[in-house]
């Protein structure tokens, strides 16, 4: 077996591409249900949404800053419609709602009728709305290498990439944490506890659901485009189980503290590559084949994170404390 | 007679008042008014007109006119199931009324949000207390002040522009704290607090926004007698300093104690307005809520004997009457009457 190749892969997942947009995913579903006790089940959908707004608008040849725009505005209007009907109500509708319009956005983005926009099922290839942002690089052409880890610097999954998306991810922790120290962060805690209460005590509940909401799943829209810059927007890799990753990411790294999402997103990549790289070389084909190892490591990831989320159900750097109280 | 003078009017002659706020006062105002439901008060904070509430076929609340004393502690009893805690909800925006008007000083509420209806100046708490579990005591205080700019999305991110307000609020807070014998709690989480500190809590975060009106849903419900006295002086307090304060409570002794007016709610009217000890010996009052023995001490065992007697007598008596009518809770007790 062939260790140190194992390693260099799986110590290259800690800072991919991948996991930094998954990693500002979680933050944007941290401030969701961390922060305000939102339930949404859709934020691959927000992530989408951003791809296809940067994708396609860089496809009609906008300037990168213009595309980014379009992508974090297509987020903010989906928020605001999602909120509009739902945070009035109780927040397992909120639930229904956002699965549904994340499945919604997912299936016309598929539809043969947007061919000519969205590409339907095979989606939009990455070679398409690549040079802009490759482009904006200061970085010359080639490769480097830094220790075992060698990438190219500018094209696809490159160095490039991995800058921006871990500057957003810092970015975006620092957002979250000043926010959930300050008085507006206050009022969303207190929402979360009981929306009664706060509404008694002279807060617009609906108006601050409403700015997490936004806000959130704008920065959703950031982490879709982290997501397709170095790879395809491809919808059906964009669904429900995109959701439910993020999920887990958040509720395994904590929910409600600054670095739970990022430290849940390296540990759920991480692992994931560790079982699937050490079963491809020491399980012989004769009783599992590549890609039922594949299948397995989703296996072994769900159940491990089933016992983590059981016997330490405040995540990694939750507060125990916080969460005994109350528990119903 | 001051039934009939216009409202707003205050008496030329005030007897015994020797505060502008306090007991005094709202003593000497309230001494010329009429003891009948709906009365005119000279000087009302909260009007209340035609105000209904239906669930389906049950009518919750219909009140016709309610006026609420300026500066006065106004007690709200009733049976269970009056609708006592579903006029709170509707004049403090919780509910929608069926029908109905209702200002709070003089600026109409009709249809107001919560939220609006609390930054006008008229605070609640519940009768189920909301403490928020999994915040500090310290930081559901803060939560509770008005005015604060930092709970605007941008200057949140600015710290210098909140923290002289942030700080003048953890003084109040701390203040506060110290009054309700919460201070050295105020690093906990306020889930980890007993019941009756709760209610202490609910009580001392509505009090941030320095309302002009506090409306408590059962105060003492679940609280210990000790805890009671020190509530009592708080509520009492709270008149001294000019606040309205309109409470539901179910423990006659307190409302004896310290109201100074009381309404009387059955079946979702009201029924009954004057002073405590008026309103108490009123035999309409007593036989639809209060009971024959509400002076007494039901833990005296001669009358518990007399009472099985009496029971035993009524129940042989009545037990078809009482099956017959499937009624409310009024009617329930008529029949055992």
């Amino acid at each position: 077996m062939d260790w140190s190749r194992i390693l260099v892969n799986v110590a290259g997942e800690i800072f991919a591409p991948t996991t930094a947009a998954y990693a500002l995913a979680a933050i944007g579903l941290n401030v969701h249900f961390g922060l305000t006790g939102l339930l949404n089940m859709g934020q691959a959908g927000f992530m989408l949404l951003g791809a296809y707004g940067f994708a396609i608008s860089t496809i009609a040849g906008w300037p990168l800053w213009a595309a980014v725009l379009v992508a974090l505005a297509c987020a903010a209007v989906f928020g605001l419609l999602l909120g509009i009907p739902t945070l009035k109500l109780r927040g397992d509708y909120l639930a229904i709602v956002t699965i549904a319009a994340a499945e919604i956005v997912r299936l016309i983005g598929r539809s043969t009728a947007l061919t000519d926009l969205t590409g339907a099922s095979s989606g939009l290839r990455g070679n398409s709305y690549k040079d802009t942002f490759q482009d904006a690089s200061p970085f010359p052409d080639g490769t480097f290498a830094l220790g075992p880890f060698e990438y190219s610097l500018n094209a696809s999954n490159s160095w490039w990439i991995r800058l921006v998306g871990w500057g957003l991810v810092a970015l975006a922790c620092l957002l979250v944490w000043l926010l959930m120290r300050s008085p507006w962060g206050r009022v969303l805690k207190g929402i979360r506890e009981d929306e009664d209460a706060v509404r008694s005590l002279g807060k617009n509940v609906y108006s601050y659901k409403m700015q997490s909401l936004v806000l959130g799943g704008v920065i959703g829209a950031a982490a879709g485009i982290i997501y397709v810059l170095p790879r395809a927007v491809q919808p059906d890799s964009m669904g429900r189980p995109m959701t439910f990753f993020i999920w887990t990411i958040l509720l395994l790294g904590g929910a409600a503290t600054v670095f739970g999402p990022v430290l849940g997103s390296i540990i759920f990549w991480v692992s994931l590559m560790l079982i699937k790289s050490v079963m491809r070389e020491g399980v012989p084909t004769s009783i599992m084949r590549t890609e039922q190892i594949e299948q397995f490591g989703w296996i072994i990831v769900g159940v491990t994170l089933m016992l983590l989320v059981i016997f330490r159900p405040q995540g990694i750097l939750g507060d125990k404390k916080e969460l005994a109280i109350d528990v119903r | 007679m001051s039934a009939d003078l216009p409202r707003g009017h205050v008496p030329p002659h005030v007897p015994h008042a020797t505060t502008a706020t306090g007991k005094d006062r709202v003593t000497a105002d309230l001494s010329h008014v009429a003891h009948t439901p709906g009365v005119h008060k000279p000087d009302a904070i909260v009007v209340a007109d035609g105000v209904t509430r239906h669930f389906g076929g049950m009518t919750a609340v219909d009140v016709g006119h309610l006026e609420v004393q300026r500066g006065a502690i106004t007690a709200l009893i009733g049976p269970n199931g009056a609708g006592k805690t579903t006029l709170f909800n509707l004049l403090t925006g919780f509910d929608k009324p069926s029908t109905g008007t209702w200002s709070f000083e003089g600026r109409s509420l009709s249809g107001v949000s919560a939220a609006r209806v609390a930054r006008s100046g008229m605070v609640r708490t519940f009768q189920l207390t909301k403490a928020l579990s999994r915040m500090t005591v310290i930081e559901n205080m803060r939560l509770g002040a008005a005015q604060q700019p930092g709970e605007n999305l941008l200057t949140a991110l600015v710290p210098p522009l909140w923290k002289a307000r942030e700080k003048e609020i953890t003084e109040q807070a701390e203040e506060l704290l110290v009054r309700f014998k919460l201070d050295a709690k105020r690093d906990d989480f306020a889930g980890s607090l007993s019941g009756g500190q709760r209610k202490l809590l609910e009580m001392a975060r509505a009090l941030m926004s320095n309302p002009t009106m506090v409306m408590l849903d059962e105060p003492m419900a679940g609280v210990n007698p000790a805890l009671t006295q020190s509530l009592l002086g708080h509520i009492q307090a709270l008149r001294e300093d000019g606040t309205t304060v309109l409470f539901v409570e179910h423990d006659m002794h307190m409302v004896r104690h310290i109201s100074d007016w009381v309404v009387v709610m059955a079946e979702g009217k009201i029924v009954a307005e004057g002073p405590p000890e008026d309103v108490m010996a009123d035999q309409a009052v007593i036989d639809a809520y209060l009971g024959a023995h509400h002076d007494t001490d039901l833990g005296d065992d001669a009358l518990l004997e007399d009472g099985i007697q009496r029971l035993e007598a009524e129940e042989a008596g009545e037990v078809t009457d009482a099956f017959a009518d499937t009624g409310s809770t009024t009617t329930t007790q008529e029949g055992t009457r």
